[in-house]
């Protein structure tokens, strides 16, 4: 029933490879680096490029975490979890302060990164030009020739529109000073914690054969204006119902019983810590 | 009276070939040329040895029939398209002694957002058509360094003002407008620098006679206002009688005949000028 894999699923030479890449991709912030995406026993577009940054880097002694929007128990992070687990026979946890690897989608989790961590982060669209330019030769020359007047202005364009920048998730930085980098899908309340971060945090597009990093203690910025400055979703007033914490990012939910509505931490174990007063000492 | 006068613009030997050039047609000065065209190779040598000046405040014209080589120069002051050799010297950029078409793409950047505005021929290569016009005069000034959203858009309205759109329009993308209002979207734009040269490519060319007329009186407004140096480009010897000071006239790539507008329109020289005059009196 088992079938026989190689360590880590790859054979040694395309984690080399991969490597290789990553490597590159260190060197340059924000740089996106293409690698050659490969066959993965999970559809492309759910999470590969993550999972071959993972799989390329994964050693006997790591502790793995796997995150979907904050939940270590939904289906994706479990399937994901699951394969790296049955090929490579490493220990998991739920509790980002004990693993050293993490793979994540869409969050960057509560409990500050430490240098003996590493974080991976899953890309669904690598290219933040994209939206303003389809081509990609063209979106590669903007990018060496450091013209970022399109992306600057579809931000001006929210203003004059809206009275604000109204970019969701995925709110573009800029790496080190030079690339203008897409963050994945992230809240803009994750953006601050990729600046000067004390973790590597690496990012892979599996479809799009992407990958691209931000070493620790870069300057990450987001994209703003003098007049209008970059801000976060407000999470302040917000109190976790499970909880009871303040100021980490929130779902809003629906009490459809006393049609009331009401917060959870959107990180899953970082609440279950909290409410089991696990976490005092770490914040 | 321009001799004491340093150039706002130098171009020396500019060339401009679409292809790498064959024995049959290389260091042959054209002569194996049918046209710009070699008839082997199939390079088409658009633009030949091209050497000009324009002064400050000056507007100079360039005429010349299709295919001759006018947009083409000018995309290479514009670098929109990489020149094959030659050079090229503006005042205001390392005062005038550096070669802007070896420059690295950064730098050329600079000095298209700082220094030069262009007019296209066709609005949809000038403007991004569904952006809202305040937004497309923002990008040049994006370009230029400008990161305050207030003053952008206050100098944006102040332009697109200048050029008759109407304030309720301004915030609409161009693709609503008329050609008319593009091509004066684009004049707005080219000019949110203040970049001492503006190069304007058959502004023109498709409008209605009384759009054209329009256009014109704004491009005479602007040179008279605020003494921007142009190059402007048509094939309409109309446009570039009430428009320019000296004109040059070109043919197959190659400059054939230059000097003051009225004297190239009144007595002109060159037998193909001459059929060009005469065949439009
Ligand atoms: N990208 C290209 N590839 C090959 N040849 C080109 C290219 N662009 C222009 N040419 C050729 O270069 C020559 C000059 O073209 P250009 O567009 O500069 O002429 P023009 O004087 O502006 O003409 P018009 O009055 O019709 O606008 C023409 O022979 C044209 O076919
Ligand atoms: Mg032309
Ligand atoms: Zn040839």
């Amino acid at each position: 029933m088992m079938k026989k894999y190689n360590f880590a699923f790859f054979d040694e030479g395309s984690k080399r490879e991969i490597r290789r890449a990553t490597l590159k991709a260190i060197a340059i912030p924000g740089y996106q680096v293409p690698f050659a995406s490969r066959e993965m026993p999970i559809a492309r577009g759910w999470g590969t490029g993550g999972l071959q940054l993972t799989l390329s880097l994964i050693g006997r002694d790591d502790i793995i975490k796997v995150i979907d929007q904050g939940a270590d128990e939904s289906v994706n992070a479990v399937n994901i979890k699951k394969l790296i687990i049955s090929t490579t026979g490493v220990q998991d946890t739920e509790k980002t302060a004990e693993a050293t690897l993490i793979q994540s989608r869409h969050r960057i989790p509560e409990v500050e990164l430490r240098e003996d961590q590493i974080i991976v982060l899953q890309v669904p669209l690598p290219e933040p030009l994209r939206t303003i330019e389809p081509s990609e030769y063209k979106t590669k020359k903007l990018h060496a020739d450091q013209d970022y007047n399109g992306i600057w202005l579809m931000l001006f364009e929210q203003i004059m529109k809206h009275g604000r920048m109204s970019t969701g998730a995925d709110h573009p930085v800029q790496v080190h000073g030079r690339y203008i980098m897409a963050p994945s899908p992230i809240p803009r309340f994750d953006n601050q914690k990729l600046n000067d971060s004390k973790t590597l945090t690496l990012l892979g597009a599996g479809r799009e054969k992407k990958i691209y990093a931000v070493p620790p203690y870069t300057k990450v910025q987001s994209l703003a204006f003098a007049d209008y400055p970059f801000t976060v979703e407000d999470m302040s007033a917000k109190v976790c119902r499970l909880c009871g914490t303040t100021g980490v990012y929130m779902d809003e939910l629906f009490d459809r019983d006393t049609e009331e509505t009401y917060y959870q931490c959107n990180d899953v174990s970082y609440c279950l810590q909290r409410e089991n007063k696990e976490m005092d000492d770490l914040r | 009276m321009h001799q004491q006068e340093r150039p706002l613009l130098t171009i020396k030997n500019l060339n401009k070939q679409f292809g790498c050039g064959c024995s049959h047609c290389r260091d042959t000065q054209g002569h194996n040329l049918e046209d710009n065209y070699c008839p082997v190779c199939g390079t088409v040598y658009a633009c030949r040895n091209v050497s000009l000046k324009v002064y400050p405040a000056e507007i100079l014209g360039v005429v010349g029939e299709s295919g001759s080589g006018k947009s083409t120069l000018l995309r290479c002051l514009y670098f929109d398209q990489d020149s094959t050799s030659g050079e090229g010297y503006i005042h205001g950029y390392n005062e005038g002694r550096t070669n802007i078409f070896t420059e690295t793409s950064q730098q050329k950047n600079y000095i298209r957002n700082h220094l030069l505005g262009m007019v296209y021929q066709n609005p949809y290569l000038g403007l991004r058509m569904n952006f809202s016009s305040v937004g497309n005069i923002a990008e040049k000034l994006i370009g230029a360094g400008n990161r305050k959203v207030d003053f952008m858009a206050a100098r944006a309205q102040e332009l697109l003002a200048a050029v008759n759109i109407p304030t309720y329009r301004m915030k609409e993308a161009p693709e609503k407008f008329s050609g008319g209002m593009q091509q004066r979207v684009q004049i707005a734009k080219a000019l949110s620098n203040n970049p001492p040269l503006l190069l304007l490519d058959e502004v023109t060319t498709g409008l209605d006679l009384s759009v054209q007329a329009n256009v014109l009186d704004l491009i005479k407004v602007i040179q008279r206002d605020l003494k921007i140096g142009m190059i402007v480009v048509s094939h309409d010897l109309a446009v570039i009688r009430m428009l320019t000071d000296r004109t040059i006239v070109m043919l197959n790539g190659r400059i054939i005949e230059h000097g003051l507008t009225d004297q190239v329109l009144e007595d002109p020289q060159h037998a193909y000028t001459q059929q060009l005059v005469y065949s439009l009196l």
